[in-house]
Parts: structure tokens; C-alpha cells; sequence
């Protein structure tokens, strides 16, 4: 996967899970949590929807690192590059 | 009674089946239109149900049905149509005493269900399992949905009562109003039943699952060739308040609630025992200070069950015996058996007799059993009388738990 299709991946999970939030203006600098009505619960719901999609277990450490778009982007890159996405 | 203890009806939000308000449920059962259908549910296939199709989107956002379950948005759809019916003043009334009390049949085996099935996708390996399955299952799910859509901190719990469950919220909460513990009660009952295959698998190993051709045919309590339970979803809550606050902002008042009990069995797990149903029917009228012939609609539990309705019918026989001037009729036949809710939802559909003077009827009642023969039933038809003062309403469920309500026509 390249950057953006990890950027697109996240988007889609949150978008999912957040379906009555609007994120054509998302700031991918700022936390997602600022922008959009999450909550804890939903952030749960993202590491689990990176382990279904992905099989992709993010550590309870690790949880900080998906506070804003860019963050997870550089956070599960390294993990996502060599994932091969169904054509 | 002391006027503070008298508690009335002042607002009634619903889906049944056949309707999402009162007024299209109401025409619906005059009209003797079913809400069975087929249903597609999972390892089982096709099964008859009673579905609701009422807008889940009016009063909550998509991602708090993602989060929450469908009693809960049952629940809330009901509860905010029971408010807006009312006329009450929402938003500056005091939310700490407001108390919210549903009866459910069973809850969590749907959200289980689906756990148990999701995680069998991935090998079942319990990481997939759902972080919201808890808040999902716990018992007070539904109506804890309700306070928090509304904005409510006054108590909630569930009560949990098999398919008496609808009558038993109801006292409850009249109940609770009349210990000062609140002054506006959201009561009534909620099912989600249908959406595990549990439930039919069960009543099919029971040999009481219904089944027909034509769905609209496949609920027929009385009938000779009744073959068992429709298995339904709905809900119905009403706002009940003491009758001097209802009076004090001039409330639309549905009845007042003069007469309950409930009782049990102690005879077995499944089978209905008519004596103690009798005795349950006696201590309302009882308590309302009503003999039976007092009563002029009586609305049957009986879920087309061979055994269930043949115990019922006796129980009637036993209590009504003498009393012509009673119609007796079932709301199951149209909806199939709402389960949590089939209580209040049932009770609910007789309400308009007040106004209207029509006796909504039994319907699929084409060949009667004889062991079911009541002489007052309504068959088919509804019925128009000269007037309706007083209703009765069974609801009975599994462990002989037995609840009996009566409402009264609204007088000063």
C-alpha cells in the first residue's frame, strides 16, 4: 500500500464508523478527536476494524500514535506498505 | 383511592407490525390487516415474523444505531412518540423525575449471536469479539438507550418478566409514581426478538413455531388449525403521571389504570397454569373494586399455541363465565406475539374503544376450536357497541408469570 491507500484505508474505517460526520475538510495535522465527535469506544473500534481488515494488531501502547490522520498514516505505513489491497 | 395515587395515561408512542402510530395501528386492526410476513433469518432461512418499518433515523443518528441495539432504537423511537404525544413541556421539565421502566422478554441474545457469528469468520479467535457487545447485552440496554438519546437521570431499569413483561413496565411504573419515586413514568415494553434465530429455533423445537402459506393466515389464536407462535418485534411506551399533574397542564388523557396483578404459577417452566391466571384476573378486579361483568373488552394473551390458548379459555370460562356483555377479543392474530411488548402494544390497540365504541377483533378465526368457544369472542369482524368503559388485558409468560391490567375510561 502506498501512503495515500493507508490514508484512504483509515479514512474509510472512520468514515464507517462515524457515518454521520462530514470529513471532506478533515485536517490530517490535527486530532481527530478536536474535529469529529469520537470517543474512546470509536478509537476501540478502529484498532479493531485495522485487525479485521488488515489482521494488523496495533499494541495498547500504540493507541497515541492514531490520535490524527497523519500520525496514523505514519504510523501504520511501515506496517501496511508491503499489504497487498484486493484489485 | 387518594387522588394522588389514581395514575392515568397522557401520551402513547408505538411500532407494531401493522403500524407506527396509534392512529395506523388502530386502522389497521379494524381493518384486519396482518403485519406477518416472511422473514429471512440466519441458519434457518424463511420464517414468518412481525416486522417493523418505522423511520429508526427520526430520533437517533446512524452511528448511535451502530452503537446501540434494536431494542434500544425500539425503545427510543417510543419513548420520544410517547413525549411528543403527551404535549408535555420536554424541555424544561426536571429530568431527575423521570423514570423509565420496559419490559423485555429476554435480552442480549441478539447482540450474542451476532459475536458468537462474527468471530466464528476468524477462526473464533475472541479479539474480534466486539468491545460493544457489554453495553449492548446488559439487561437495562433498552431503556438506559432511552435516557440517554433523552436526557434523562431519573432511574432506568428493565423488567424482565417473559411476555408479560409489557403489562409488568407498565405497573411498575405507575408504581413508582404513586411512592412520589418519580412524577412522569416512560413505561411499557420493547422486543427485538425476532432478530436471532434462537428464538425460532426454539419454538421449533417446542413444536410451537407457526407456519402457513399466506403469512397473514399464520397467526390464529382460537383456531382449530392453529399451529403456534409468529414470532414479532415492537414496542409501546406510554408517559404516565398522577392524575393531578396530568390535570394541572390539561393532558390529553388515553385511561386510568384502576386495576392490576401479577402473580406465578409455580407449576412449570413452559406450560400455562388456568388457575392461578384466574386467580390473577380476580385480584385486579379486586383491587379495581370491579366484579367481571364490569369488563367490556377483554384482551386475550393467547399466542396460538394448542395448550396456551385451551388453559386461557379456561381461566376466561372460569372468571367471565356468566357474563355476556364482555368482548373478548386477541391482537396476536394481527401482529403475532411482540413478546416484551405484546403487553403494553395489545392493551394499547383496545384503547381507542373508548372513543370509538369498536371492538377491534380476533381474526383468523375460521374453523374455532372447541376447547377455545368462548361465547364473547369477537370473531373476524370488529364489533360496535354502545360504549366501552372498561378494558382488561392478560399477559402471561414462561415461569407462570401471570399479569392482569384494567383501564378505565378517563372520569373526574
Amino acid at each position: 500500500m502506498t501512503r495515500d491507500q493507508v490514508r484512504q484505508a483509515v479514512l474509510d474505517i472512520i468514515i464507517d464508523i462515524a457515518p454521520d460526520e462530514d470529513f471532506s475538510a478533515i485536517k490530517d495535522e490535527e486530532n481527530l478527536r478536536d474535529q469529529f465527535d469520537l470517543d474512546s469506544m470509536d478509537f476501540l473500534d478502529i484498532v479493531m476494524e485495522l485487525r479485521k481488515r488488515f489482521n494488523l494488531e496495533v499494541p495498547e501502547k500504540d493507541y497515541p500514535e492514531l490520535i490524527s490522520m497523519a500520525s496514523s498514516v505514519e504510523y501504520l505505513f511501515p506496517r501496511l506498505k508491503d499489504w497487498k489491497l484486493a484489485s | 383511592m387518594a387522588l394522588e395515587d389514581r395514575v392515568v395515561i397522557t401520551g402513547i408512542g408505538l411500532t407494531a407490525p401493522n403500524g407506527n402510530s396509534l392512529t395506523e395501528y388502530r386502522q389497521n386492526l379494524l381493518a384486519g390487516k396482518s403485519g406477518v410476513v416472511k422473514f429471512e433469518t440466519r441458519f434457518m432461512g424463511e420464517v414468518l415474523a412481525g416486522v417493523c418499518d418505522f423511520d429508526d433515523l427520526k430520533y437517533q443518528k446512524k452511528k448511535a444505531l451502530r452503537r446501540g441495539t434494536r431494542a434500544g432504537s425500539i425503545a427510543i423511537y417510543c419513548a420520544r412518540g410517547a413525549i411528543e404525544d403527551s404535549g408535555l413541556d420536554f424541555e424544561n421539565a426536571d429530568k431527575s423525575r423521570i423514570g423509565v421502566y420496559l419490559g423485555t422478554t429476554e435480552h442480549g441474545n441478539v447482540e450474542t449471536e451476532n459475536e458468537v457469528y462474527n468471530i466464528s469468520k476468524y477462526g473464533y479467535d475472541i479479539k474480534y469479539w466486539s468491545h460493544h457487545h457489554n453495553p449492548r447485552t446488559v439487561a437495562n440496554n433498552p431503556a438506559g438507550e432511552v435516557t440517554l438519546n433523552m436526557g434523562i437521570t431519573g432511574p432506568h431499569y428493565s423488567i424482565g418478566a417473559a411476555c408479560a413483561a409489557g403489562n409488568l413496565g407498565i405497573i411498575q411504573g405507575m408504581q413508582m409514581l404513586r411512592l412520589q419515586e418519580v412524577d412522569l413514568a416512560l413505561v411499557g415494553g420493547v422486543s427485538e426478538s425476532i432478530h436471532t434465530f434462537g428464538i425460532f429455533a426454539s419454538f421449533k423445537s417446542e413444536g410451537a413455531l407457526a407456519a402457513h402459506d399466506d403469512p397473514a393466515k399464520a397467526s390464529r389464536p382460537f383456531d382449530k388449525n392453529r399451529n403456534g407462535i409468529v414470532c414479532s418485534e415492537g414496542g409501546c411506551v406510554y408517559t404516565l403521571e398522577r392524575l393531578p399533574d396530568a390535570e394541572k397542564r390539561g393532558a390529553k388523557i388515553y385511561g386510568e389504570i384502576i386495576g392490576h396483578a401479577a402473580n406465578s404459577d409455580a407449576f412449570d417452566y413452559i406450560l400455562p397454569e388456568p388457575g392461578r391466571q384466574a386467580e390473577c384476573m380476580r385480584l385486579a378486579l379486586k383491587r379495581a373494586g370491579l366484579t367481571a361483568d364490569a369488563i367490556d373488552i377483554l384482551n386475550t394473551h393467547a399466542t396460538a399455541t394448542m395448550l396456551g390458548d385451551i388453559q386461557e379459555c379456561k381461566a376466561v370460562r372460569e372468571v367471565f363465565g356468566k357474563c355476556r356483555g364482555v368482548r373478548i377479543n386477541n391482537t396476536k392474530s394481527f401482529i403475532g406475539h411482540t413478546m416484551g411488548a405484546a403487553g403494553a402494544l395489545e392493551l394499547t390497540g383496545n384503547l381507542p374503544s373508548f372513543e370509538d365504541s369498536m371492538v377491534h377483533a380476533t381474526i383468523n378465526l375460521d374453523d374455532i376450536d372447541p376447547d377455545c368457544a368462548l361465547d364473547q369472542l369477537v370473531v373476524n369482524t370488529p364489533e360496535k357497541v354502545e360504549q366501552v368503559n372498561i378494558i382488561m388485558n392478560n399477559s402471561f409468560g414462561m415461569f407462570g408469570i401471570n399479569s392482569v391490567l384494567i383501564v378505565q375510561r378517563f372520569q373526574k
